[in-house]
């Protein structure tokens, strides 16, 4: 059951004199047109408002993620609508809560199998540096196993730190040089992990 | 004594020679009898990081085709020494590793905690203590069953519910930060009450919460509950019998479903639970319909508790509608303006961070109706400032004892909604 | 209705004699010892009885007394009739050389994975457990680390100023 059209029943012709973009370009300068920009800005600016995340919660974190996630602080804003499982797939490692010994070589596991570029930020003060438990079963920080970009604190950090820290990759993202991945340096980083 | 070493930064993933050595030894695939389809059943890893296990436990499953033969557990991934790191700090401090047990319904765990020392010191809670207590239990009991049933909805395909509910545990979560100033892990309440009064803005916010929360509950149970998909998929899966739970230690919300009505706030009432009417939802099969249903209606009395508790602090009146906390200098941080002008206050802040009061001997043991079942707390003083032992009776390591007795010869899916069901929180299996 | 603390007393005597002893009433829960030896009898029997029927293991846990030689681990088990709602704790103990204690995962399946965190706290070992491994630390360890000779906190902190945390 359709109801009458009330509004815009009398659209207004469109006039050239109201149009911004419509004035003719002087000879010999019309055409498609190109705008320059670096590479890496470009590149960097598709990946940063685009990662995916692969949430690795562990623990309290993670329910705070889980309300990051939620309609109330939306995560999905920034780009990151649709998180992943799988490391392959994933861009971003988003370690959330506490990583027990037992845990470290599956951590590390599920970095090696991450495609470069990949980024890893650590939640919370239990990944960031072992937090309150300095205790024998528990490890003291996950970049003791793999290198980490953004640590944000807290125990757990509330959804706008998260998002904070979130916000901080980004930056990381869209500055980061597309050689850098190539480098001396990045690769003595990886040896210093053990990583090949 | 050999302590173990660093980690051993290696260029090979360190969990390959552990797969292989468990493949290797579950060469014993178990040999299907004739007839069926399969020579041996298959290995499937359903690993510590899993999208579907909402924490980390592993599960190395043998399968005949889709049908789970029998499954091995591991745990401990989140081990973090609660029981010792308990031996090193003195009883208030206690507080916030109780917090990350069940870390769904953290001040449950808080209360839980300074009901035990109460029972050791031998201090006695004031009425209006007890009821803000029970309402902040009861929020995180709501807080911890919208996850769980929530969560129960995700692993059956149906993310909705999860999305629109999260909403409403926010609204939880602001009653918190009112009171004690932080979200998920509170460290809410002192020995012998509450760090602060409840303002007038808990207030209204407890208002808003439920006036808008019964509409919303119904919305989501009517989304699942005769859902004839969320029917099929969860009747029949995961089912225990009441005495085989109670052999094997079930307690809260699971055993209900099974059949049996015990539950710690009537049989041991604490914190004037008796004051409260409220029924016990029990359920017939124990199967995934059946915890689902019995927490829903959980949620309800917990809300009809919280009405109730709600009118009760409502009636006290003039001076002592001020009191929230019991009358303990010995235990109780003085308030910060006596400590800065009152020299009484300040020999007694002094006293009781440094650990100068010292504790009575004795074991206590000492159960709070938890999100997941009966949650206790074991501890044992030699008169010193640290607990000497203290052990928690975690509900959720007892209860996932039963996981392969509960999944043998249902499908791999059932499975996995049956882990989800039975509210494993990772935090509490490990501790 | 629960039992009255002096009738489980009398019961238990009753049964097993002087093998039972140091009953005490900590805080309302009847709390008694019996020899290691003893354990399964004196659980089946607080099973069994009619009028006791503890079928329920609330909890299975272990205590280092580092002091009492001969007696440092003490193996507590807590049980509760929920028809009467009684509660009763059983204590064990054992030497720290010879750690055998006989199973109750017979009885009680919930025993089950309480045992094998016992045994991977404090290295008390249960005799006829079907599946006596380390369950929450990891597998390669070698020392049972709630004992008391043992510290919290993780030695090959290289980081970490001990001077500053005032165990310098």
């Amino acid at each position: 059951m359709s109801r009458p059209v009330r509004f815009n029943i009398h659209p207004i012709e469109a006039k050239i004199s109201d149009a911004i973009g419509n004035a003719p370009a002087p000879e010999g300068y019309g055409g498609d047109g190109f705008f320059t920009a670096r590479l890496s800005d470009v590149v960097g600016l598709a990946r940063k408002n685009s990662l995916w995340p692969l949430p690795f919660a562990t623990s309290c974190c993670g329910i705070e993620f889980m309300g990051t996630m939620g309609s109330h602080y939306d995560l999905s804003r920034f780009g990151s609508e649709r998180v992943g499982f799988s490391p392959r797939q994933c861009d971003l490692l988003m370690v959330m809560g506490t990583i027990a010994k037992k845990m470290g070589p599956v951590l590390k596991q599920v970095y090696l199998q991450m495609a470069e570029p990949r980024w890893v930020i650590a939640v919370g003060a239990c990944a960031s540096s072992g937090g309150i438990f300095d205790t024998y079963s528990v490890l003291q920080g996950i970049d003791q196993v793999i290198p980490v970009d953004v640590y944000v604190p807290g125990c757990p950090p509330r959804p706008e730190a998260i998002l904070d820290g979130f916000m901080k990759i980004q930056d990381l993202v869209g500055q980061e040089s597309i050689r850098r991945r190539n480098g001396e340096q990045y690769k003595a980083l990886l040896n210093g992990y053990g990583i090949e | 004594m050999k302590i173990k070493p660093e980690l051993i930064k290696t260029t090979k993933c360190l969990e390959e020679d552990k797969i292989n050595a468990i493949m290797t030894e579950h060469h014993h695939h178990i040999t299907l009898p004739d007839g069926s389809i399969e020579k041996q059943t298959t290995t499937l890893n359903v690993g510590p990081t899993h999208p579907a296990t909402h924490g980390v436990f592993q599960n190395i499953m043998e399968l005949d085709g889709e049908r789970v033969v029998s499954t091995e557990q591991t745990v401990g991934y989140i081990h973090r020494a609660f029981e010792k790191l308990a031996e090193r700090r003195p009883l208030y401090q206690v507080t916030p590793i109780t917090d990350r047990l069940n870390y769904c319904s953290s001040p449950i765990n808080n209360m839980g905690w300074h009901l035990t020392c109460e029972k050791l010191l031998g201090v006695e809670t004031p009425k209006r203590v007890d009821y803000l207590r029970v309402i902040i239990m009861e929020l995180a009991r709501i807080s911890d069953h919208l996850i769980c049933n929530s969560i129960v909805g995700v692993d059956t395909g149906a993310y909705t519910g999860f999305l629109y509910v999260m909403q409403y545990r926010e609204l939880i979560y602001e009653i918190y930060e009112e009171v004690c100033g932080s979200r998920l892990t509170t460290n809410i309440g002192r020995i012998g009450g509450f760090e602060r009064n409840f303002t007038n803005t808990a207030f209204t916010k407890l208002e808003k919460f439920l006036k808008e929360y019964p509409k919303v509950l119904k919305e989501f149970e009517g989304l699942f509950a005769r859902n004839r998909i969320f029917m099929e998929r969860t009747i029949g899966g995961g089912a225990i019998s009441a005495e085989r739970a109670l052999n094997y230690g079930f307690t809260g919300p699971n055993l209900r479903a099974a059949g049996v009505d015990y539950d710690v706030r009537v049989h041991s009432p604490y914190s004037s639970y008796e004051d409260f009417q409220f029924d016990i939802p029990v359920g017939k099969t124990g199967d995934n319909y059946d915890r689902f249903l019995v927490r829903n209606q959980e949620m309800w009395q917990s809300l009809s508790i919280i009405e109730q508790a709600y009118q009760k602090i409502q009636a006290f009146k003039g001076a002592e509608a001020e009191i929230y906390h019991a009358d303990v200098p010995e235990y109780y941080l003085p308030k910060k303006e006596d400590v800065y002008t009152k020299m009484e206050a300040l020999i007694w802040h002094f006293k009781i961070i440094m650990g100068e009061v010292d504790m009575p001997k004795g074991e206590v043991y000492k159960a709070v109706e938890g999100g997941n079942g009966e949650l206790g707390f074991y501890l044992i003083s030699d008169g010193g400032r640290t607990p000497f032992r203290l052990h928690f009776r975690r509900p959720c390591f007892i209860y996932y004892q039963a996981y392969p007795e509960l999944i043998k010869g249902g499908m791999l899916s059932d499975a996995i909604v049956t882990m989800s069901s039975l509210n494993l929180i990772a935090g509490e299996l490990d501790a | 209705m629960a039992i009255d603390n002096q009738y489980l007393q009398i019961k238990l005597t009753e049964k097993f004699g002087d093998l039972v002893f140091n009953f005490e009433d900590s805080y309302g829960m009847l709390s008694f010892e019996a020899p290691k030896e003893q354990n399964l009898k004196v659980l089946q029997y607080l099973y069994d009885e009619p009028t006791l029927g503890f079928q329920f293991l609330t909890d299975l846990c272990a205590v280092n007394y580092p002091d009492d030689k001969g007696r440092e681990l003490a193996v507590v088990y807590h049980l509760h009739n929920l028809q009467t709602n009684t509660r009763i704790r059983f204590k064990v103990f054992t030497s720290i050389e010879n750690t055998d204690v006989f199973t109750a995962s017979k009885l009680f399946s919930a025993a089950d994975w309480m045992e094998r965190e016992t045994f991977d706290f404090y290295g008390v070992n249960f005799v006829g457990h079907h599946n006596l491994k380390r369950i929450l630390n990891v597998d390669e360890m070698d020392y049972f680390p709630l004992r008391k000779e043992f510290p919290l906190e993780d030695q090959t902190r290289i980081d970490k100023d001990d001077e500053m945390f005032g165990r310098g």
